[in-house]
């Protein structure tokens, strides 16, 4: 086959894809918005998402905070200056690893749940049935999920930046030889308000996107067991190169200039 | 049929799927009251045909009329107007098991008609008691049940609105000849006591034979033949006639390929 044509194919597909989705969240939102709205939906999702994320969360975050800061201290010793420490993990924490590291693992635990849900309701017709009873599944299924993981999102990171930050301390502390006075002093010194913001906007854009694609794929799966199998994958892999890319877009819209 | 508009009516509708053409053309009336099964073998374009009365998929040609009313091009607000005379039980029940058996029955009367959670429920046992299940059920989830009950509380979900039009997709497929008469007679039942149109789909010949008032047969994408109930074993027509006795000879040729 003319390799040519297969490039061109690829690409088109990967075309259509992108509009697809993009009609998907346009109409997600449209339709959303719209009402009538359905608050026990939104609250389990909320609860789902946020509150029973909190401990894997909150392990990446300790732990992410204590390897910051010994990471930073074995290289920074060489020069003389330990005493960045306290600073680069906790800008470390609020710029880049806690919105990333909890976005990718909300994307691991709730973007898969969320696509095997949708989907198995799909192959099972419960979609259809949602219908036939004069529901928008994208009222009822779709926008409580995409909502709570926007609004959800920025609180987890907001708790990951200050267990990230306590884990740097335990380190500091107890294995580095900071006093705990200068540690905080240190901590406090250059952060800045649009550090934490730029963050929590992050984590927003982050939430929207795992529960948009775990909704997408779960919405569009079709083929039994092993689409809904195909549709999980999908949403993890595609919500997790999202939040690379849209990592770098935010990070360039606050900060480059 | 009387003189009046039919409650279903449906003039050339097509559907295709690439180069298939599952629906080629479709006209069928359904009258007021009237219960209309529709038969053809797998994959002739039944549950096609079903999907695109409800509106879950878009005809590519043809109008379908609903109480006067044509519904093919109709806005998402309007077609869910539309949608609230509908009732419809799914070839696997497709209960939401997110949901108790209770919250199932009653989703139309909660999220639709906004009806008070304890009055809901009320409604919800008495619909499950008229298709034969205690209160006790109520509470369950639909995991819990049997294809034969979960079949139940998919006709209880379906006329716990007391809707003018009922569709069937394969009532009793998957459950044993008694369970299956049972969900027949609950059917015909229903049906009556609600006056509603019934549009079914199925193969079963024997369910056919205890809902219809008139039967219609489909294949390939077509209406071969269309005529009371009671002509059923003597039609004339050979595609019926094959069906009905179940022979591997005749003029139906079988499809590989799921629709």
């Amino acid at each position: 086959m003319n390799p040519l044509a297969v490039i061109g194919r690829v690409f088109l597909n990967f075309l259509a894809s992108v509009g697809d989705l993009t009609l998907f969240a346009g109409r997600a939102i449209l339709h959303g918005v719209s009402g009538p709205y359905y608050p026990r939906m939104m609250l389990r999702q909320m609860v789902d998402i946020g509150y029973y994320s909190l401990p894997v969360v909150g392990l990446t975050a300790i732990f992410t905070g204590m390897v910051l800061a010994l990471q930073s201290h074995t290289g920074f010793s060489r020069f003389e200056a330990q005493s960045a420490v306290a600073t680069i993990v906790v800008l470390s924490m609020t710029r880049e690893l806690g919105p990333v590291l909890a976005g990718l693992m909300v994307a691991g635990r709730v973007g898969a749940s969320m696509a095997a849900e949708l989907g198995t309701m799909r192959v099972t017709e419960q979609i259809d049935a949602l219908t036939t009873l004069s529901t928008d599944p994208y009222k009822y299924l779709v926008w409580p999920r995409v909502l709570a993981g926007l609004l959800m999102l920025p609180l987890l990171v907001l708790v990951a930046d200050v267990i990230g930050v306590f884990g740097g301390y335990i380190v500091g502390i107890y294995k580095l030889g900071f006093g705990p006075h200068e540690y905080i002093n240190r901590t406090f010194e250059f952060l800045e308000t649009q550090d934490v913001v730029s963050g929590l906007v992050k984590a927003a854009v982050f939430g929207f996107l795992v529960a948009l694609m775990g909704c997408y794929h779960g919405y569009n799966s079709a083929g039994g067991a092993q689409g809904v199998g195909a549709a999980t994958t999908k949403a993890v892999v595609s919500a997790s190169i999202l939040i690379l890319t849209a990592n770098y877009m935010v990070t360039e819209v606050f900060f480059s200039r | 049929m009387s003189t009046t508009e039919p409650m279903i009516r449906i003039r050339d509708l097509h559907k295709s799927f690439g180069p298939k053409h599952v629906l080629d053309g479709i006209d069928l009336d359904v009258g007021r009251a009237e219960s209309v099964v529709v038969i053809g073998g797998s994959g002739t374009g039944k549950s096609v045909l079903l999907k695109c009365i409800l509106g879950i998929m878009q005809p590519d040609a043809g109008t379908i009329e609903i109480d006067g009313q044509e519904v093919t091009r109709l806005s998402r607000r309007a077609r869910e107007e539309v949608m609230q005379k509908f009732g419809m039980l799914f070839q696997g029940a497709a209960l939401f098991d997110s949901l108790p058996v209770w919250e199932n029955v009653a989703f139309g009367l909660l999220q639709v008609r906004k009806l008070p959670r304890a009055e809901a429920r009320a409604r919800a046992v008495e619909v499950l008691g008229q298709v034969g299940l205690p209160p006790e059920v109520a509470d369950l989830a639909p995991a819990e049940l049997s294809g034969g009950m979960q079949k139940r509380v998919g006709l209880a979900r379906a006329i716990a609105t007391q809707p003018e039009i009922l569709f069937f997709d394969e009532p009793t497929t998957g459950l044993d000849p008694i369970m299956a008469d049972v969900i027949n007679e609950l059917i015909a039942r229903s049906v009556r006591q609600l006056g509603a149109t019934a549009v079914s789909i199925t193969h079963d010949l024997a369910s056919a034979r205890k809902i219809a008032d008139r039967v219609a047969m489909l294949y390939q994408g077509k209406i071969v033949w269309q005529g009371p109930v009671a002509t059923l074993a003597d039609s004339g027509n050979p595609y019926v006639d094959q069906f009905i006795h179940g022979r591997a000879e005749g003029p139906i040729k079988l499809d590989v390929r799921a629709a």
